[in-house]
């Protein structure tokens, strides 16, 4: 009967395609980690499959925290060769590695991501402070009205904050708690608004995790807009409506100059150079971690990494800056290259 | 009370009310298909209208004199002399004989960033497969810059971002003029792997990969549930136990697909030791989100043979097993199928379980095999929906579209199946 050969013969090969053994040696490189370093790494890994003999390697976008627990969690080839970060190792990271004997860990920093606070073309240009946009944007502040103690936050409008600011009603859309930026702007934007004022500053000493519930909550009550993974869907929205503003990463802003425009932040404008020289508050610096035991095992890593820090990449007219990199400065790029050359490991105490 | 006038009067005074009641109700049902209908349409005029130009490439028709001296190459099977030619070269000059006047650096950057990103690296690929063309002159087509791309298309779309300047503006409206640039099918799209340069980026690479995820979920998961669908309806006592794996099933199928993805990495990549990323432990992971589904409609399929034809044949002497595999088996085959079918579907367009076990990846080359990297249709649409470039914004809307037509056809697959192999009593 054809009906059960057939059945049967989709079982036999089930359980064949089942039974295979895995475990094989693997040829592609395999990177993990950040999606804020995924749009660079991609760029690199693809141009590496193209230019050279080795596959293309595979890159999962699986956040900072997540790239680093999976990087860390052996040697050999199920787990992950390199794992990017938009922030440093942490310790207890380091820690984790080491005890599951990863012991040689390469640093290499490729510069940096700024992040924007943008608006439609068709507004009026704003400039914000740190402190101003952590009166806009989160739960508690200090009481307007005087006083050390924290209220809810009550401020509708932009010049309810400060009478120079517009009069518009404060609406801001950025990107979701799971998100790397989101965590960077928390890090860097809130809580250097939030130190400004005394009343939470104290708060640093004498409680430490008071201080960091304060700083880092963002108000729920609805001018901040948790707006999903999807820039683009902000810069859409943003390109219809001129009283939204939205937190994104520095590249869509370049990508979607046409439509929106950067919020200045103390005056200063979010350029490469800017960014690069520190003056513009809110960045954060991107980073690959290179697992040593690995290399000579999965073939190209060395040549991967080379890649990455080769002039013609990261370098101030590299191709990573068309896709929104902002380069290490010269003299750091050579240093940091040297080190990548002979993937010289981390002691741990620099962290 | 008891007035028999009065009481059709009363029947008949409530008639029209209820007559009016069932005009409202049919009015809301119609309300409702009309909703539906015409949110399925808005859906479909926003994807089609933002997706049809991904089916367009731009692209550069050059002719090229690929002059050894030009490139430093006098013998491009020499690996170390093609690794260390200029392969940007020929292509420049033969941008620069359309605009013999440009002069200097920067206009010449400028005009070479009309060619897309790749177009180095394509020459240098066709001199290493034919390395006979050296010193010819070639007609070449090569894909524009994605920026280039974006103009040709969408220069009066506010909702895209010319990033040309003036000059390169006049160089493109120039050479459409003369059909250097040009539109034409985006056969790029059905050849390549995923790609950051929008013009290079291709589905291919997803398609074979849930091509070959669903071969795994479609063997593993329909036997499986076949065979115990049969079990439990026609060998298994009716007992405890039975109505304990019975309401089991029934939960599995309404456990949220992420869990199955969680399971997966436990087991599969945990414990089994598993790669990640590979099409085999995706079809896994898939193969037992679908097997109760699968279970529940085999076993309404058989439920639906009519008795008859079973004491028929029990009648004449058959065998258990024989009236099960002669005849009730076939007869239920075409809603076995058809489920299995609406399932598999379903399996096509799942990402949340793929996301843990590292299936939602960047992959360029084409996976040619189960345990291959690969990724699959949905997880490529969520990959291009969020990158910045906006030449992605296109092929986003590209992607659901062929994932929509993969789908649509495996709807038409059930039913024509069914529409075949059905039988009426």
């Amino acid at each position: 009967m054809k009906l059960k050969t057939a059945i049967a013969s989709l079982a036999v090969a089930g359980s064949l395609a089942a039974l295979a053994t895995p475990a094989m040696a693997r040829d592609t490189i395999s990177i993990v980690g950040s999606s804020p370093v995924y749009p660079f790494a991609t760029v690199v890994a693809e141009r590496f499959g193209r230019n050279t003999d080795f596959p293309t390697p595979k890159l999962e976008s699986t956040g900072s925290g997540g790239g680093l627990k999976l990087f860390c969690e052996g040697v050999g080839t199920v787990h992950p060769d390199i794992s990017n970060a938009s922030r440093r190792m942490k310790k207890s990271e380091f820690d984790l590695c080491q005890s599951n004997c990863v012991k040689d860990i390469t640093e290499i920093r490729i510069g940096a991501d700024g992040i924007v606070i943008a608006h439609s073309k068709d507004a009026e240009k704003m400039d914000l402070s740190l402190g101003q946009i952590f009166l806009a944007l989160a739960k508690e502040v200090p009481n307007p009205n005087g006083g050390n103690e924290l209220v809810a936050n009550p401020y509708k409008t932009w010049s309810e904050i400060d009478p120079s600011l517009p009069n518009i009603e404060i609406s801001v859309m950025g990107p979701p708690p799971t998100s790397g930026t989101r965590d960077a702007f928390v890090e860097i934007a809130m809580e250097g608004g939030c130190k400004q004022f005394d009343a939470i500053a104290r708060l640093e000493d004498e409680d430490e995790d008071r201080f960091k519930s304060v700083c880092h909550s963002m108000r729920e009550d609805g001018p901040f807009i948790e707006a999903g993974e999807n820039d683009n869907l902000i810069v859409q929205r943003l390109a219809r409506d001129k009283d939204i503003l939205g937190i994104f990463g520095y590249s869509f802003l370049m990508e979607n100059s046409g439509q929106i425009q950067a919020v200045t932040i103390d005056g200063v404008e979010p350029t490469p150079e800017n960014i690069s020289a520190e003056d513009y508050p809110v960045a954060r610096s991107l980073f690959f971690y290179v697992k040593k035991a690995h290399v000579g095992v999965v073939p190209g890593i060395e040549e991967y990494v080379a890649e990455f820090t080769s002039e013609g990449a990261w370098g101030d007219n590299g191709y990573l800056v068309d896709v929104g990199l902002i380069p290490n400065p010269r003299n750091e790029r050579a240093e940091i290259a040297k080190r990548a050359k002979t993937l010289e490991p981390m002691t741990g105490n620099e962290l | 009370m008891n007035n028999p006038t009065s009481q059709a009067e009363l029947v008949r005074r409530s008639l029209k009310r209820r007559y009016r009641k069932e005009r409202r109700f049919r009015l809301y049902g119609m309300i409702a298909v009309a909703i539906a209908l015409l949110s399925l349409l808005i859906l479909f005029a926003d994807i089609i209208q933002k997706g049809h130009t991904g089916f367009l490439k731009t692209t550069i028709t050059l002719d090229v004199e690929l002059d050894g001296e030009l490139m430093y190459l006098t013998d491009p099977t020499d690996r170390d002399e093609m690794a260390m030619a200029d392969f940007t070269a020929p292509i420049l000059a033969a941008l620069k004989a359309q605009f013999p006047d440009v002069e200097g650096r920067a206009a010449e950057r400028e005009l070479s960033r009309l060619v897309g990103t790749y177009a180095a690296s394509d020459l240098r690929d066709l001199l290493r497969a034919e390395p006979g063309l050296l010193g010819t002159t070639q007609t070449l087509e090569f894909l524009a810059h994605d920026t280039v791309s974006v103009y040709v298309k969408h220069a009066d779309n506010p909702r895209y971002t010319v990033r040309l300047s003036d000059q390169q503006k006049q160089w493109v409206d120039e050479l459409q003029a003369r059909g250097v640039i040009d539109t034409s099918f985006n056969d790029v799209l059905f050849q390549n792997g995923d790609s950051r340069e929008p013009a290079n980026a291709g589905i291919l690479g997803a398609i074979v990969g849930s091509m070959l995820t669903m071969l795994v979920t479609l063997v593993l998961s329909f036997p499986v549930g076949v065979a115990a669908a049969i079990y439990l309806e026609e060998f298994a006592p009716r007992n405890r136990l039975t109505d304990f794996i019975e309401v089991n099933i029934n939960n599995l199928a309404a456990v949220p697909s992420i869990i199955f993805g969680l399971l997966g990495l436990a087991v599969f990549i945990g414990a089994f030791g598993m790669p990640r990323s590979v099409p085999v432990v995706g079809g896994l992971v898939l193969a037992l989100m679908t097997v109760p589904t699968i279970i529940i409609s085999s076993r309404a399929a058989i439920k639906s043979v009519p008795p008859s034809i079973r004491e028929a044949a029990e009648g004449i002497g058959a065998s258990r097993m024989q009236v099960v595999l002669h005849h009730v088996l076939p007869l239920a085959m075409p809603g076995m199928l058809t489920g299995s079918i609406i399932v598999m579907a379903q399996a096509l367009g799942e990402t949340a379980p793929l996301l843990l076990i590292g299936m939602v990846a960047f992959i360029v080359d084409i996976p040619d095999g189960l345990f291959d990297a690969a990724t699959v249709l949905p997880v490529q649409i969520y990959l291009w929906a969020s990158s910045a470039e906006q030449g992605f914004i296109e092929l986003a809307s590209a992607g659901i579209m062929v994932l929509l037509t993969f789908m649509i056809s495996m709807n038409a697959l059930a039913i024509w199946l069914r529409k075949r192999l059905e039988r009426r009593w």
